[in-house]
C-alpha cells in the first residue's frame, strides 16, 4: 500500500477512476475516467439513472466490484492510502473500519439466520480486539444511537422481525459501528416507505455530523441529494457530465441531461395537470456507449452543436468556480437556454 | 411448539397404523386372495412335508381362521403388550414389541431386528459422515470455481456417482481394494462397535466410501447450486463490506445460507437408509436389515417382512419430524404451528 501526499487534495480523492468488465458482447465501461474529491464531514451525492455506473462506483471504492475479470485504473486515496494498487487483504481490513456501506434494500442486506445484533457484533469484533460482552455491549449502544427502541432487547432480534425502517436504521448501526471515516450509501432509502424515508434521511444527517465521517449517497432521486449533499455529481453512461456544488446542480444547471432529470422530478408546487417532461429514450448500453457524447442521442439539443456531439467526446470543463459540465454546447448558449426554455418550464406556472 | 410437537407425535402413529394396515393387507389379504387357505399359510411353519392334519392344526392355533380385522387386532396388539404364541409343545411368551416368530427360525422377529439394526446403523452413519462432508465440501469448492477444471472433474465425478449402482462400484472397489491390493477388509467381515472399534471401522470402510459415493453427489450438486445462489446474494456482499475474511464470508454467510434444503435431504435419507441400505449389504455381505429383508422376502417369511417393513416405516416418519423440527433452528423465519 502506497503511502503518500496524493490524498491531501481530500479525505476521499478519486482520480480518472474506470472500471471495466470484460464480457462475451464487449467490454463493459461501467465507469469512465471518473474523478472526485471528498472532505470529512462533507456529503457528496452521486445521481445518475440505472446503469450509469453510480453504484459499481461505490464498490469499486470498497474493492467489492464484482468478478475476478473486472479491470480496475486509476487512483483512490483514502486518508493517504491508495486503494487501487493496494492488495485485496489490505482493503479488506480498511472495508467496515475506515469505509463502510448501507445497501438499498435493507432486508435482503441483511443475513436473515443471524441476529441483528450477532451481525453488529460480527463487523465490530473483526476490526476492534474485545470481547463478545463488549461488542454487545457496543452493538445495543448503536442501536439505541440509530433510534430503535428498547435496543437491549431488540438486538436478540432476527432481521425479519424489524420493520423496513427499522431494518434500514440497524444497518446504519452496522456501517457506523467501526466509526467508519467514510460512509457509502447506495440507494438508503429507495426501498423504504415514503414516511421513513424522512427519517432516515435526517438520521444520516445527524449521525454523519457526530461521527464526522465523509458521506456518499448513490441515488436516482434528486429529492434525496437535495436534502444532504453540498457536492453533486451527475452520471450518465459511466462518465461525469456534470459536478458541482448542490446550489450549482440545482439553481444553475448546465448539462442538458440534469435538465431531463429535474425535469422529470415531481413536484408539489407544480400544478397537478401539468406533465412531467421525461428524458426521451432509454440509457445508454454500457458496451455500445453511443460515439461523441453518450447523451447525444436524447438530447433535444444536438443538432445546436453541428455534428461534434456524435463524432467528438466532449472534455469535463469548468464552467465557472469548480462547477464542471460536460458538454459541447458553448457556455453561453446553455445558460441561455437554461434561463429562457428550461427553468420557466420547472417553474410553478 | 410444544403443541406441534404432540400434533405431530399423533400425526406420526396414525400413519405408522396406515402403514401397518397396508403391509399387513399386503401379506395377509392378497395372498387369501389369491386362493391361499390358512392351511396353505399355516405349512410355511408346518413344512412342506407336514400332513393335512397338522396344518390345519398349526393354523388354528395361530389364527388363521380368524377375520383378518382380528388378525391385524392381535397383530397390533402384540406390537403394543407383547402375546404369547402356542407352539403345541408350550406357550412361548413373545414380550412387546412382538412382530411374530419367524416362519423358518421359529425365532421372535424383534431380536433379530434390533441386533441387524445395528449393523444398518453403523454402516449408515459412517457413510453420511464421508458424504455430507465431501459432498458439501465438494460442492463449495466447486461453486467458488464455477466453470474450473476442478469445477467439471467434481460435476463429472458427481454424474457418475448418481448413475452407477452400488453392486457396481462396490464389486470394482471389492475386487481392486480387497482382493487385488488387500487394503481393506473383504465382504462379510462386520465387526461389532463394541468389540473393537478399529476393527469396526475396518470392516466397513469399503461399504461407507462406496455408499458415500452414491450420496455425495447428490449433495455435492445440490451444495454447489446452493452457493451459486447465495454468494450473489445481497447479504454475502455486507459481509464483505464489513471487511470480514473471504473464508468467513464463505462459510458463515454463504454456506449457512445454502443449508436449509441440504438438512432437510439429509433427513430423508439417513431416516430411508435405517431402514435398510439393501445393495450395499447385499454387495458387501452385511447382515443388516437391508439383507435381512431381502432374506425373508425370498423365504417368504413374512413376520420378518411386516417387521423391516414397519421398521423402516418408523425411521423415515421420526426423519421426516426431525427434518421439520431441525428447520425451526436451521432457518429462525420458520414458526413451527
Amino acid at each position: 500500500m502506497s503511502v503518500g501526499n496524493g490524498g491531501s487534495a481530500g479525505h476521499l480523492a478519486v482520480r480518472d477512476l474506470s472500471i471495466h468488465f470484460p464480457t462475451d458482447d464487449g467490454l463493459v465501461r461501467a465507469v469512465d475516467g471518473l474523478s472526485f474529491t471528498l472532505e470529512r464531514g462533507k456529503t457528496l451525492g452521486i445521481v445518475g439513472e440505472s446503469g450509469s455506473g453510480k453504484s459499481v462506483t461505490s464498490l469499486g471504492i470498497l474493492g467489492l466490484h464484482k468478478g475476478g475479470h473486472a479491470r480496475i485504473s486509476g487512483e483512490i486515496w483514502l486518508d493517504g492510502e491508495e486503494l487501487v494498487s493496494a492488495s485485496a487483504d489490505a482493503v479488506r481490513k480498511l472495508r467496515g473500519k475506515k469505509m463502510a456501506m448501507i445497501f438499498q434494500d435493507p432486508l435482503s442486506a441483511m443475513h436473515p439466520y443471524y441476529t441483528v445484533g450477532h451481525q453488529i457484533v460480527e463487523a465490530y469484533r473483526i476490526h476492534n480486539q474485545v470481547s463478545k460482552a463488549a461488542a454487545r455491549r457496543h452493538a445495543i449502544d448503536m442501536l439505541g444511537r440509530v433510534g430503535i427502541p428498547e435496543p437491549a432487547q431488540r438486538v436478540d432480534n432476527y432481521p425479519h422481525e424489524f420493520s423496513g425502517g427499522m431494518r434500514q436504521r440497524a444497518m446504519i448501526a452496522m456501517a457506523l459501528s467501526c466509526d467508519p471515516e467514510l460512509l457509502i450509501a447506495d440507494e438508503p432509502t429507495t426501498a423504504l416507505d415514503v414516511t421513513v424515508q424522512a427519517q432516515i434521511l435526517d438520521l444520516m444527517r445527524d449521525l454523519q455530523r457526530e461521527f464526522d465521517s465523509a458521506l456518499i449517497i448513490i441515488t436516482h432521486d434528486l429529492g434525496v441529494v437535495a436534502e444532504l449533499s453540498d457536492d453533486i455529481l451527475v452520471m450518465y453512461g459511466g462518465k461525469c457530465i456534470e459536478y458541482g456544488t448542490a446550489d450549482d446542480v440545482f439553481y444553475r444547471p448546465e448539462h442538458p441531461y440534469t435538465w431531463g432529470l429535474l425535469g422529470s422530478m415531481p413536484r408539489l408546487d407544480r400544478a397537478p395537470t401539468e406533465r412531467l417532461l421525461p428524458i426521451k429514450g432509454s440509457p445508454p448500453s454500457l458496451i455500445n456507449v453511443p460515439p461523441g457524447c453518450a447523451f447525444h442521442p436524447r438530447c433535444p439539443y444536438e443538432e445546436r452543436t453541428e455534428g461534434r456531439a456524435s463524432t467528438e467526446v466532449p472534455g469535463l470543463l469548468e464552467t465557472e468556480g469548480g462547477h464542471l459540465v460536460r458538454c459541447h454546447l458553448p457556455r453561453e448558449e446553455r445558460r441561455a437556454i437554461w434561463e429562457n426554455d428550461v427553468k420557466p418550464m420547472l417553474e410553478t406556472t | 411448539m410444544t403443541t406441534y410437537i404432540i400434533r405431530r407425535l399423533i400425526g406420526a402413529v396414525i400413519m405408522l397404523l396406515i402403514v401397518s394396515m397396508v403391509t399387513f393387507a399386503i401379506f395377509f389379504l392378497v395372498p387369501r386372495l389369491a386362493g391361499a387357505t390358512p392351511e396353505s399359510l399355516a405349512s410355511r411353519y408346518a413344512g412342506r412335508t407336514a400332513t393335512a392334519e397338522t396344518q390345519k392344526l398349526i393354523a388354528d392355533r395361530l389364527g388363521f381362521n380368524d377375520p383378518l380385522v382380528v388378525q391385524y387386532g392381535r397383530f397390533v396388539k402384540g406390537l403394543v403388550a407383547g402375546s404369547e404364541f402356542d407352539t403345541g409343545a408350550s406357550i412361548e411368551q413373545c414380550p412387546a414389541p412382538c412382530f411374530g416368530y419367524s416362519y423358518i427360525t421359529q425365532q421372535p422377529v424383534w431380536p433379530d431386528l434390533v441386533d441387524r439394526s445395528r449393523v444398518t446403523l453403523s454402516l449408515a452413519v459412517g457413510a453420511a459422515a464421508i458424504w455430507v462432508f465431501a459432498g458439501v465440501a465438494a460442492g463449495v469448492v466447486s461453486a467458488l470455481r464455477r466453470g474450473s477444471f476442478f469445477d467439471r472433474a467434481a460435476m463429472g465425478i458427481a454424474l457418475a456417482g448418481v448413475s452407477l449402482p452400488v453392486f457396481f462400484t462396490g464389486m470394482i472397489s471389492l475386487v481392486f481394494f480387497s482382493y487385488s491390493l488387500g487394503l481393506t477388509a473383504p465382504g462379510g467381515t462386520y465387526v461389532d462397535f463394541t468389540v473393537n472399534p478399529a476393527q469396526w471401522a475396518y470392516s466397513l470402510i469399503l461399504p461407507w466410501i462406496t455408499l458415500a459415493f452414491l450420496f455425495a453427489a447428490g449433495y455435492a450438486r445440490l451444495t454447489r447450486a446452493g452457493m451459486l445462489e447465495t454468494m450473489n446474494e445481497d447479504y454475502v456482499r455486507t459481509a464483505r463490506a464489513k471487511g470480514l475474511p473471504e473464508r468467513t464470508v464463505v462459510v458463515k454467510h454463504g454456506l449457512r445460507g445454502a443449508l436449509t434444503p441440504i438438512v432437510t435431504i439429509f433427513g430423508l435419507d439417513f431416516g430411508l437408509l435405517l431402514g435398510g441400505a439393501v445393495l450395499t449389504e447385499s454387495t458387501f455381505s452385511l447382515n443388516g436389515l437391508g439383507k435381512y429383508a431381502i432374506d425373508a422376502i425370498t423365504n417368504n417369511d413374512l413376520p420378518k417382512v411386516m417387521g423391516v417393513t414397519l421398521l423402516a416405516a418408523v425411521f423415515v416418519v421420526v426423519a421426516n419430524l426431525i427434518v421439520d423440527l431441525l428447520y425451526a433452528v436451521v432457518d429462525p423465519r420458520v414458526r413451527l404451528s
